[in-house]
């Protein structure tokens, strides 16, 4: 044993690698990435690594790999779980040989994502166990107990930890290399009645897995995990806690007198449900408060066995109102609430809407919690999040804007850093709903209304993870649109992650680059053209062309993304020059660029020197910086 | 006795059972990040227990940002209460003020001067400025309890903008209130931070006075 500080993510990766796992497979997403990197970081032999295209290769890939009997990892976030969810309901089935733990990161607030989805929900339709820590401490143990589970029962199990586990920091008892456990896979064992799944097959495991699932509700009711804590002697009250939530419940249990602690469940498996141990806990207690975020999982469950045992015992969470059913709960909001409920018990009320003190309380995560700091006049700045200075998505966006004024358009945008081009002045972005949906949205649009140029916006990572096959779709069924791809040679948003287009590999192997290019004309495009942003003349040029172009058409606006190189000499501005029209500022909206009373200035620390700005000025007061390429 | 807990009984908050609880804040582009590595990294050093969180995602592309540091025993969650910060470390004056509903009653506060202004305020033509926020900071924080650095200045004697994070870090240290020494605190710069950069470092945690 040795004492490290990690992050949650790592935690869990040098936990599945303490486990024997041997094939890690998933795709980037906030807040799941560091997992699959801290393995490919630390990996020992015989551990294989990739990013996949998307998640549902990654969790086909692991499947495959643990038929064969190795113990695999798959690495998401929750909505990547919707892209996964059809080989995995379906090996859900069949099982596994090996083990195998999806690792699917949730994201109350949502601070990074599309949805406040919740996977313990997925966890229940696809009758899948599910782990849920409450520590980063926890999180290392627990995945080894996972793929334990797994290997037992031969089934993918879940493992679901939230923003505040993945990224928080800890210090952490973790394992010598001697202590791993290695798994040899047995090899792939011919059996159809096994692997090819039929309706009879479903018919015969549907059985046996609520068999399972049944088995394992005692089983978990016995693990050390889920735990029932009596609190002081004589108080009928209890607080059912899970994930983080149990964190900060136990935290605001800390500030309370001892005679007034209530007892404690800690519900580490969402499901199956510790039952047993759920009744010997209602039983003990008369009102019960739930802590969870996102959906009222546990609390559902509890009703469901006071229900079926006819108890008595009072339960509160979120549909009592108690506690709200939306955002990211925080420790203040927690241990209000819990403040609330022990207040109602000592003073005797008896009903259950006494200890909705939290209800009131605001959700939020902590960044927008202290606005109410500062008086009114004393206006803080928003800081929405904003394409980097030197982006060269921004230089993608002006050149469509410019070369489209006046039109009828529509622009469909995607998943990626690019979001970001909604924000003015860019406003870029009139749709956007989940991985490579833009272009079958901008389909959807030119089939109702054949008048609007219609255009999708495309990363390079997006492209390959699902955007091919809704080319495809509009080419087939002979719609008019213009895909732009923005290619910035990187999966920027998640932290730079390599992909097909790259020409590397999460093994660090250097292969060949798939084209997109070469994929756009092997749909059967006509219009293929690639064209560097910053030459925002040809972009222009080529974006009138292109929307007047019959079909499907492709632009494919390459420059690599600013976090991945070297930033050239930042621009100046003249100032005896510049009659502070503010144009730069009003049409590109560069975080580089401010004013300080009247004048225009450019901060110099976040200035690439892209030189976006020095074409658009009326009096050519902004200039490059010595070395600046003059387009 | 084992080492780490001669380690712990020498130690003043882990032998008392005290926490120490620390908001660092400022905007995506900082380095509020490798500031609380580098605290927490000394704080293990002396065997203390540490958790921290901090802000990762679409939120670092301009947007405020946050670590919490806590250090001691006792710890369940990452994330600190309102009302409990020891000290604040705010890397933007209008980011420490928006950061002050976690400071604790007689805690301390230490801010970078220059106000980084977000595009939405030079297109809304806002006054936004950091005189604004450390006036206000100066009405509320009592004297010897607020540490205001220039940070542009010093990194500009420096030679480098890219380590305020530092230079902040060595004020921070300095009011005391983090429960760390100056050389727990550089030994841990040693061990992190890459060789070709340490002299530099080392001269920015100690810029600050």
């Amino acid at each position: 044993m040795q004492k490290e500080f990690l992050m949650g993510n790592a935690a869990i990766a040098l936990g599945a690698i303490a486990a024997g796992v041997n094939v890690v497979a998933g795709y980037p997403g906030t807040p799941s990435t560091e997992v699959l990197e801290t393995v490919a970081a630390h990996r020992p032999e015989q551990v294989y690594v990739e990013w996949s295209v998307n998640e549902k290769a990654a969790m086909e890939l692991a499947a495959g790999a643990s038929y064969t009997g190795a113990n695999t990892l798959v690495t998401m976030k929750q909505v990547g779980l919707n892209v996964a969810s059809d080989p995995l309901m379906s090996l859900a089935y069949l099982g596994i040989e090996g083990g195998m733990v999806v690792m699917v990161a949730d994201d109350p607030g949502p601070i990074s994502s599309q949805t406040e989805q919740d996977t313990r929900q997925f966890s229940i339709f696809s009758k899948l166990p599910c782990f849920d820590p409450s520590s980063v401490q926890e999180a290392y143990e627990m995945i080894q107990e996972a793929f334990a589970t797994s290997r037992k029962y031969k089934t993918p199990v879940f493992f679901r930890p939230t923003t505040r586990i993945c990224h928080a920091y800890s210090s952490v008892e973790v394992k010598d290399p001697s202590e791993y456990l290695t798994n040899e896979p047995s090899g792939f064992v011919k059996d159809s009645s096994r692997w090819v799944i039929f309706p009879r097959l479903s018919l015969a495991n549907h059985k046996k897995i609520e068999e399972r699932n049944e088995q394992l509700t005692a089983v978990f009711s016995e693990y050390r995990r889920n735990a029932f804590t009596e609190g002081a002697s004589g108080l009928r009250i209890g607080v059912a806690a899970g994930g983080i939530g149990y964190a900060y419940a136990m935290e605001a249990l800390a500030t309370l007198p001892e005679e007034k602690r209530p007892s404690v469940l800690k519900v580490a498996t969402p499901f199956p449900f510790p039952e047993e141990l759920a009744v010997k806990f209602l039983e003990s207690v008369d009102r019960v408060l739930v802590v969870e975020e996102l959906d009222p999982v546990i609390e559902r469950a509890l009703l469901l066995i006071t229900g079926k045992y006819h108890l008595k015992t009072e339960i509160l969470g979120k549909m009592t109102h108690t506690l709200p059913y939306a955002g990211e709960y925080t420790a203040d909001l927690v241990k209000t609430a819990m403040e609330g409920f022990v207040g109602a018990a000592a003073t005797g009320e008896a009903s259950g809407n006494a200890a909705s003190a939290g209800a009131s309380a605001s959700v939020g995560t902590s960044a927008s919690a202290g606005t109410s700091a500062a008086p009114e006049a004393l206006a803080l700045p928003v800081r929405p999040p904003v394409l980097c200075a030197g982006c060269p998505h921004r230089a993608s966006f002006y050149a469509v804007k410019q070369a489209m004024k006046g039109k009828k358009t529509i622009f469909c945008g995607d998943i990626g850093c690019y979001t970001l081009g909604n924000a003015e002045p860019l406003d870029m972005c009139d749709t956007c709903l989940c991985m490579g949906a833009g272009i079958s949205i901008a389909q959807g649009v030119w089939h109702v209304e054949p008048d609007t140029y219609c255009f999708a916006f495309v990363g390079d990572s997006t492209f390959f993870a699902s955007a091919i096959t809704e080319i495809v779709n509009a080419v087939y069924n002979q719609a008019s649109l213009t895909v732009v791809i923005l290619d910035n040679s990187t999966t920027a948003m998640t932290g730079h992650q390599p992909h097909p287009g790259t020409g590397k590999t999460m093994m660090g192997e250097v292969v060949a680059k798939v084209s997109i290019e070469g994929i756009l004309k092997g749909i059967g495009l006509e219009f293929v053209e690639t064209v560097d942003p910053l030459d925002q003349k040809a972009s222009v040029d080529v974006i009138k062309r292109a929307s007047e172009a019959p079909g499907v058409k492709a632009v494919i606006f390459k420059s690599p993304c600013v976090a991945i190189v070297k930033s050239g000499e930042p621009c100046n501005i003249d100032a005896e020059r510049c009659i502070g029209c503010k144009k730069c500022i009003r049409e590109i909206g560069c975080p580089a660029i401010y004013t300080e009373g009247k004048e225009v200035m450019i901060d110099r620390s976040l200035c690439t020197g892209c030189g976006l700005c020095t074409g658009l000025c009326p009096v050519q007061a902004i200039s490059h910086g010595k070395g600046g390429a003059a387009l | 006795m084992t080492d780490i807990q001669n380690k712990m009984m020498e130690n003043a908050p882990a032998a008392a059972g005290i926490q120490k609880n620390l908001v660092l804040c400022g905007v995506g582009g900082q380095g509020t990040v490798l500031a609380s590595k580098l605290i927490a990294a000394a704080a293990m050093e002396k065997g203390l227990q540490v958790m921290s969180a901090e802000t990762i995602g679409m939120a670092q592309r301009g947007g405020n940002v946050f670590s919490n540091i806590r250090i001691g025993e006792g710890l369940y969650a990452p994330m600190i209460r309102k009302g409990e910060a020891d000290l604040i470390l705010g890397f933007e004056p209008g980011e420490t003020v928006r950061m002050l509903p976690f400071l604790k009653k007689g805690g301390a506060v230490v801010t970078n001067l220059k106000a980084v202004k977000p595009t939405t305020a030079s297109l809304s033509g806002s006054d936004y400025c950091g005189e604004q926020m450390v006036d206000y900071l100066k009405q509320v924080i009592p004297e010897d309890k607020l540490y205001l650095v220039d940070g542009e200045k010093l990194c500009a004697e420096l030679g480098s903008t890219r380590c305020l994070n530092v230079v902040l870090l060595g004020a921070a240290v300095r009011t005391g209130e983090i429960g760390l020494t100056e050389e727990d605190v550089l030994a841990a710069i040693k061990r992190i931070v890459p060789a070709r950069f340490l002299e530099l470092n080392e001269k920015a945690f100690a810029a600050a006075k």
